[in-house]
């Protein structure tokens, strides 16, 4: 069956994809975003954590079909996403102008798959900024060493920028509660605590 | 495999009842696990994601219209005074992503003898609304587990709301795993306080082939709170009447040897969680009451 649906603020298309098949399946094998990554398939690691019309979901255990005419943010968009919001929220105004400067009116909003693809976690070019941007949750997890495989990395930032989206002030127990769906074999979870108390805390200094 | 997408709940109807061994989807957080790992080939999945109504509740009178879809999470922030067991329950259940999709009719699709709505549902009061093209029928949640994985829907049926009584009093639920999220229940207890008929109810999971309430356990304590006068004297209840409860409760179980935990364990914990409920439910009934005698 064909499957049409919004991922990184972009429509796209999936053919051919299988009736049981899940959303990671086609996110990774059809349209080619290997970001979300594929731990367990069975809803217990969150490594496959992406939103769903807004939602954190383990995109394992949703049916491609059920996408049908929804929104998708993945990870690889999650830079885009973040910037989108502070610029929507009209916190950000600094970050909106350089938007507009980068991106001609014309151009459509979001991330194209090619971009995505291409997507790593450093700028190409650190003096024209060109390349690769990351999410305020990104680059908190850079600074507090919060990453080593980086397996469960990309769920666990979709997870945590949606706690800081809806609670920009939060207690060590809510951060808890909030990645609780999220596994990490590395780091023993401390890091992961620091990178997200520190994502907080510049995010209300940048209020 | 086929994938209907109706985009109405007749609709829905229609497509069950042609194709009777069609799998519903709602959460998915069963449903996909079970497809992923090749364990369920259906014919046709019914997607019943389109259907608003599914996601749904209302509030009214005497109870709470909860739609089958609607997800853990919203029972949780929305429903916290009027179905308190409910909510403690469904934050029990996994994670945040899992709580974001799954719900109550997921749950009693599934019908899990460890899903964790059951022993919320029992000790509150509740009847599930079950529809198909022949009609719409209620099953008190009483009659709805049949045996292990087993519930009392005929195959062209589904699942439309749950009917759930809006609390009278303090509701507890309490569940015993190795970590605080992401557990499957080794056992669990649920109990509901009802000052408005002065009866007692309980919930008991993952200690029988299905979710079952401790009755003989209700009847004494029923008995022995009127006996006491302890609904108008709002006394401590007597450490050997909450004893015996304990112990009446833990004989209500049914319970198997598997890797999660022993028989000889799950009756234990049941009594002891079947003691700690009642303390913190009562004691909160007093509390409750010092506060309305205060005021007056
Ligand atoms: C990692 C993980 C952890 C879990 N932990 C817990 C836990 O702690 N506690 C717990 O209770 N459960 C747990 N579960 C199980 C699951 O999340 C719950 O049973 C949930 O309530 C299912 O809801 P759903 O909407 O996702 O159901 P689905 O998977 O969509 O459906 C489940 C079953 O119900 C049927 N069904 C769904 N809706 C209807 C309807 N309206 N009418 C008729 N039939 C219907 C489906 O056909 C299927 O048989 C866990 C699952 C996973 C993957
Ligand atoms: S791969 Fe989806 S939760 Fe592990
Ligand atoms: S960094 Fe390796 S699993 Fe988390």
């Amino acid at each position: 069956m064909r499957v049409n649906f919004t991922v990184n603020g972009r429509p796209q298309e999936a053919d051919d994809v299988w009736e049981g098949e899940s959303l990671l399946y086609v996110l990774r094998e059809r349209l080619g975003l290997p970001g979300s990554k594929n731990a367990c398939e069975q809803g217990e690691c969150g490594s496959c954590t992406v939103r769903l019309d807004g939602v954190p979901v383990c995109s394992c255990l949703v049916a491609a079909g059920q996408v049908e005419g929804r929104e998708v943010v993945t990870v690889e968009g999650l830079a885009d996403f973040a910037k989108q919001r502070s610029c929507g929220t009209g916190t950000g105004a600094g970050a909106c102008a350089g938007h507009t400067d980068a991106t001609p009116d014309s151009a459509p909003q979001g991330v194209s798959l090619d971009e995505a693809k291409a997507w790593a976690a450093r700028p190409q070019d650190s003096h024209t900024g060109e390349g690769a941007q990351l999410s305020p949750v990104q680059q908190a997890f850079i600074d507090a060493g919060a990453v080593q495989c980086g397996f469960c990395t990309p769920g666990l930032l979709v997870a945590a920028d949606e706690m800081l989206e809806r609670n920009p002030d939060p207690t060590d127990a809510d951060i808890r509660e909030a990645l609780s769906g999220n596994l990490c074999r590395c780091t023993g979870y401390e890091k992961i605590m620091d990178a997200v108390r520190l994502a907080a805390a510049r995010q209300g200094e940048a209020v | 495999m086929d994938f209907l997408r109706p985009a109405s709940w007749q609709e829905a109807l229609a497509a069950k009842a042609e194709h009777p061994t069609a799998v519903p989807i709602a959460g998915g957080t069963d449903v996909m696990v079970e497809i992923n790992f090749d364990h369920r080939r259906p014919e046709y999945l019914i997607d019943l994601g389109r259907i608003g109504d599914l996601y749904e509740w209302e509030v009214g009178e005497d109870s709470v219209r909860l739609g089958a879809s609607v997800p853990y999470t919203q029972i949780m922030e929305n429903l916290r005074s009027e179905l308190p067991g409910l909510a403690l329950a469904s934050h029990t259940v996994a994670s945040p992503q899992i709580r974001n999709r799954g719900g109550v009719g997921g749950n009693l699709g599934t019908a899990s003898p460890a899903g964790d709505a059951h022993p919320a549902l029992l000790a509150a009061g509740a009847e599930v609304e079950v529809e198909s093209v022949r009609g719409s029928r209620r099953i008190p949640i009483d009659d709805f587990y049949t045996g292990v994985k087993r519930n009392a829907l005929a195959a062209d049926e589904l699942i439309r709301a749950v009917h759930i009584k809006k609390a009278d009093g303090p509701q507890q639920y309490s569940k015993v795993g190795t970590r605080n999220a992401m557990v499957i229940a080794v056992c669990a207890f649920g109990l509901a306080l009802h000052p408005e008929t002065r009866t007692v109810r309980t919930g008991i999971g993952s200690a029988a082939p299905t979710p079952v309430r401790a009755r003989t356990a209700e009847e004494f304590l029923d008995a022995a709170l009127d006996e006491g006068g302890f609904w108008d004297n709002g006394k401590i209840i007597t450490p050997s009447v909450a004893k015996q409860f304990a112990d009446l409760c833990a004989a209500a179980c049914n319970p198997i040897d598997d890797v999660r935990g022993t028989a000889s364990y799950r009756r234990h914990a049941v009594g002891v969680m079947a003691r700690r409920t009642l303390t913190w439910t009562w004691e909160s009934y007093r509390g409750a009451r010092r506060t309305t005698e205060g005021a007056a």
